[in-house]
């Protein structure tokens, strides 16, 4: 499920690099809103990786990106994303 | 560079990939550490720092010593240097000496600066060297399978102690401050906003400045210890943690599964080794010295004064 698929349910969204997760569920544990789960399916490396089970409670504020070791999980607000690729858009086309 | 970068970010984010990715290596990622290690979540704080400091990210240079902390040199995306054990300091000196204009990080953890390179270690801080040195302080050495360090707690577990420890620890920012650093902040990896406004001052900062990050070890220190996984250390972390700022560096040290200090310690400011260079030779040679190693911003603004001096004589 890619996070473009989620209606904006919430303030924000996260993004995850199942990859590359270890599973330390640090993001899980910590995130303030409790908004994130273990996944049923485990990623290449045998490891669950975390799914954004309850969108509407995300914020974006990005603490899991913080605490993640991995460089796995990042958090952003719809806010700052659109306006992000907005920008990214005008700048590529001319 | 800079703007192609920012160009690279702005791309980055709306392709929605990690903000930290391009300050990464991306091709040596995954890395080897293990779930739960505390090293990562400092590299994004760095990541962060650095991202906010606005630095050009050709004038940072980072140096590692060996161990598990010392794998970050291999990891993020500047001009990096992976030295031998505990001699990441020496390097970082001979880098900044030769090249004042770089930024210089030492980035390794805490059996490699205070053990193998102790000695290294004080006299950077006593000298006040012009470098920023980041120690993630996991109370163990966890590559070479969990020895004890200088800053493992009395009565922990190692697997040279295996019936506990019955040294006395160094208290990192106490040798720090003793020796004469003049930048000192202790956060845990769980502070990580913390972690990255104190790396981002102490980039700014102009001296020797020392960040020391508590981190869990998850496979050796924890295990060993049977302190449970990495959420557990966090969570202690978070409940024993007492925010002091400007604390007195005496009261730092760190008793097995205790109470521990955290804050910004001490800043002030104090000539730099090159400062005391210069200002000896000046005085040997006279006006004829040229000032080595000032900063382009310092020069300019020397020269703005020479040429205001310059103006008021002639009127
Ligand atoms: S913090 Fe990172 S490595 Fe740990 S479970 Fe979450 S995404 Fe995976
Ligand atoms: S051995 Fe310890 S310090 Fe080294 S990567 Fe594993 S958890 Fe981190």
């Amino acid at each position: 499920m890619s996070a473009e698929d989620n209606a904006k349910k919430g303030k924000g969204t996260v993004f995850v690099r199942m990859e590359v997760c270890k599973g330390c569920s640090y993001c899980i544990d910590f995130c303030p809103t409790h908004a994130l789960d273990f996944s049923k399916e485990f990623n290449q490396k045998g490891y669950h990786f975390p799914v954004l089970n309850r969108a509407e409670d995300c914020t974006g504020c990005d603490l899991c990106g913080l605490f993640c070791p991995d460089f796995a999980i990042f958090g952003a607000r719809w806010k700052d994303l659109d306006e992000k690729r907005q920008q990214a858009a005008s700048q590529v086309e001319p | 560079m800079s703007e192609s970068l920012d160009l690279r970010l702005a791309l980055a984010e709306t392709e929605l990939e990690n903000p930290v990715l391009p300050y990464l290596r991306q091709d040596r990622i995954p890395h080897i550490w293990c779930p739960g290690c505390g090293i990562g979540s400092v590299v994004t704080s760095f990541a962060e720092a650095v991202r906010r400091s606005k630095l050009d990210r050709d004038k940072i240079a980072v140096v590692s010593g060996i161990g598990c902390t010392g794998r970050v040199a291999g990891y993020v995306d500047f001009d990096s240097m992976h030295t031998t054990h505990g001699r990441a300091i020496p390097v970082a000196t001979g880098l900044h000496l030769a090249n004042p204009d770089l930024k210089v990080v030492v980035f390794s953890g805490d059996g490699d600066l205070t053990g193998i390179g102790g000695n290294h270690f004080i006299h950077a801080a006593r000298r006040n060297m012009n470098l920023t040195v980041i120690c993630v302080n996991n109370f163990t050495y966890g590559m070479t399978g969990g020895q004890v360090t200088p800053t493992t707690p009395s009565g922990a577990n190692a697997s040279t102690t295996p019936y506990g420890n019955y040294e006395y620890p160094f208290s990192l920012p106490f040798l720090a401050d003793a020796a004469g650093a003049t930048y000192i902040a202790r956060w845990t990896s769980l502070h990580s906003r913390n972690v990255t406004q104190s790396i981002e001052e102490a980039l700014k900062h102009k001296g020797f400045s020392f960040v020391e990050v508590i981190s869990p070890c998850t496979t050796l220190y924890l295990r060993r210890n049977r302190l449970g996984d990495g959420v557990d250390t966090l969570q202690y972390y978070q409940d024993n943690s007492i925010l002091k700022h400007g604390a007195d560096t005496r009261e730092t040290a760190i008793d097995f599964q205790g109470k521990m200090l955290v804050g910004k310690f001490v800043e002030r400011q104090k000539p730099t080794y090159l400062d005391a260079v210069n200002a000896t030779c000046a005085k040997l040679i006279g006006d004829d010295y040229q000032l080595y190693g000032k900063t382009p911003p310092e020069k300019e603004a020397e020269k703005k004064a020479a040429a205001k001096g310059k103006k008021k004589a002639a009127k």
